[in-house]
């Protein structure tokens, strides 16, 4: 075991392997928050969250407890969820309307909403004191950084870093492909998103999303369950289509672990990753054919084409967004300690776009996603035990040899080499990224 | 609406025997106590009206039921593989409607305690069963379960129905 302020974060990290204090000591994941999750651009919401001036909704970013609420003056603005005051919490809900300002349920001082101090009861007694409304540490202090991409709300508590374009890089397709395939060219949220809490360290999951080695392995109880059913209704379909959401579980038993390598990741500067491949998300029923026509009309054939060609299975946003762009969903990674991760699992609707596309992707948001989730239960499974077997003295050191020396370097991109989408690229090029916030 | 002891008596009886059945893991006598069109829906928030359409925890047709049967019960099912199980007691039984044929709307209140490997939780809320009756008693044509926490975050997932 590596004693207390031993570390020397350059040997914690090697090209090809990491020490495993990485996920499980308590101090690296307090300097993880202070340098990475509290310094970056993280995923705070979707403004379509807070629709009308006052609403608002808190949400952890990195240790610190934020707010996001909608202005009278329709800007969306992030603060901290502590009154300046005593240092009350100002909201203590997951979501609501304030109303036309916040006003702190201890002694009732008033905010504007961008935080501003508005008002303090029997304000005689501060005459003559520090405390007023010249004094901007007696207004709720701001998010450093905020930033909106296409109704994507971004913040960075450190006040210099690249810009949000510049740390997106690449993966902003994300967004881009996710609003392009509304004919409006927007989405919306769909209200209540699912929560689940993983007992594990958060970095655990990120390496998950682009683990193509997993699905198969992990995955195959549900795709087998589901393709047994999908034979019978096929049967009864006499030929006819049986619904897609058996298709997209079944897929996890039906594409075997060989075919996991035609699938591609792309890896980018700041930890970002593409994982490129197909589930068959483009059938040719009358629903797909109506939705293309409108798009057709919205955009033109040729845009249409490069809009619905973008061939992309997931993006991952570094340190903290896994996206699922053709199936409009995302999930933020909320660390809650060393050992516990929160999840929150959104989807969003095509602005647009024919009802019959919306419970499509819903019926996958529902069945891998849900809190009852046929899928995510073995995984969140994995990730414990992984946790747990980290924090042993069983070895030093987790691997992430797979494919290693043979990634292709093109366009300031680290792409896994052909028919090597198992390769653990993605892993290797995140620990890139966190060895470098990590140094000093 | 006239109150009937015997029915009253027989719809209880009938939630018992269901909540039983999880507790038992008897997945398919579960699964059959469903209409053919039956409904299993656990919205994740109160305030929905329908399952259809609409995120939701659980929204099981019999085909669905029969995925996450066949699931559970696949060797390689990894969260499975821990000892788990659970107790469920059904309370606060009361009929909100009986049709001519018999047919009924109950509403009812659960509390299910689960362990898994060492760890206890508890899940409780409120059953709403839409029933036709039939010759061997009811057949479910909805089960709405709303969770008392069902807004709340949950700590890992839940693996079969409640
Ligand atoms: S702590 Fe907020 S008004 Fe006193
Ligand atoms: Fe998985």
């Amino acid at each position: 075991m590596l004693k207390e302020r031993d570390y020397d974060f350059s040997r914690l990290v090697e090209p090809d392997r990491v020490r495993k204090e990485v996920y499980t000591d308590a101090e690296i994941f307090e300097r993880e928050m202070e340098r990475i999750h509290e310094t970056v651009w993280i995923y705070v919401g979707h403004d379509s969250q807070v629709p009308k001036a006052g609403d608002y909704t808190t949400v952890q970013i990195g240790r610190q407890p934020m707010i996001m609420v909608r202005g009278s003056d329709g800007k969306v603005n992030v603060l901290y969820n502590r009154c300046p005051h005593r240092g009350n919490m100002i909201c203590g809900d997951t979501k609501g309307n304030t109303g036309d300002f916040f006003r702190c349920s201890y002694h009732a001082w008033t905010f504007h909403h961008d935080g501003k101090l508005k008002g303090i009861p029997m304000k005689e007694a501060y005459a003559g004191t520090r405390y007023g409304k010249d004094n901007p540490d007696c207004s709720i202090k701001k998010a450093a950084r905020v930033q909106n991409y296409r109704g994507f709300v971004f913040t960075s508590l450190a006040k210099d870093g690249p810009t949000l374009k510049e740390f997106l890089g690449k993966s902003i397709v994300a967004f881009d492909d996710m609003c392009d395939r509304a004919p409006e060219g927007e989405v919306e949220v769909v209200p209540n998103c699912f929560r689940i809490i993983q007992h594990s360290n958060w970095k655990l999951f990120l390496e998950n999303q682009l683990d193509a080695l997993h699905p198969s392995v992990v995955h195959q109880s549900t795709g087998r369950a589901a393709h047994e059913v999908e034979k019978i209704l096929a049967k009864k379909a006499k030929g006819g289509a049986t619904p897609l959401s058996y298709h997209m579980l079944s897929a996890f038993a039906t594409v075997t672990i060989d075919k996991w390598d035609d699938f591609q990741t792309i890896n980018y500067p700041y930890g970002h990753c593409i994982l490129t491949g197909y589930m068959g998300l483009r059938p040719q029923d009358p629903d797909t054919l109506a939705y293309d026509r409108i798009m057709i009309k919205a955009y033109g054939k040729k845009r249409f084409e490069e809009i619905v060609g973008v061939n992309i299975h997931h993006v991952l946003v570094y340190p903290g967004l896994s996206v699922q762009s053709p199936l409009q969903q995302l999930r933020a990674v909320r660390p809650l300690g060393v050992d516990r991760t929160l999840t929150e699992i959104w989807h969003f609707r095509l602005k647009g776009a024919p009802e019959a596309i919306y419970r499509r992707s819903l019926a996958y948001y529902n069945l891998v996603n849900s809190p009852a989730t046929l899928i995510n239960a073995d995984d969140l499974e994995n990730f414990w035990k992984c946790h747990q077997g980290l924090a042993s003295d069983g070895g030093d050191w987790v691997s992430l040899g797979r494919h290693h020396g043979r990634d292709i370097e093109r366009n300031g991109a680290i792409e896994s080499g052909p028919k090597m989408g198992t390769s653990e690229a993605p892993m290797r090029n995140q620990m890139k990224a966190w060895s470098s916030y990590m140094k000093d | 609406m006239k109150f009937n002891l015997v029915v009253q008596h027989e719809v209880e009886q009938f939630l018992y025997r269901q909540a039983n059945l999880l507790d038992r893991k008897q997945w398919q006598g579960w699964i059959d106590l469903f209409a053919a069109d039956g409904i299993y829906w656990m919205p994740p928030d109160a305030s929905y009206q329908t399952w259809d359409g609409q995120p939701a925890i659980f929204a099981e047709d019999k085909n669905l039921m029969t995925v996450r049967k066949l699931r559970v019960l696949h060797p390689d099912a990894w969260s499975q593989r821990p000892l788990w199980e659970t107790t469920h007691v059904v309370s606060n039984v009361s009929i909100k409607h009986i049709s001519k044929s018999g047919d009924v709307e109950v509403s009812s209140r659960f509390h299910m305690l689960e362990l898994r490997r060492d760890n206890v939780r508890h899940f409780a809320g409120s059953y709403f069963h839409k029933m036709k009756k039939n010759k061997k008693g009811y057949a479910i044509q909805l089960q709405r379960v709303d969770m008392a926490n069902a807004q709340a975050a949950y700590d890992y997932v839940l693996q079969v129905w409640v």
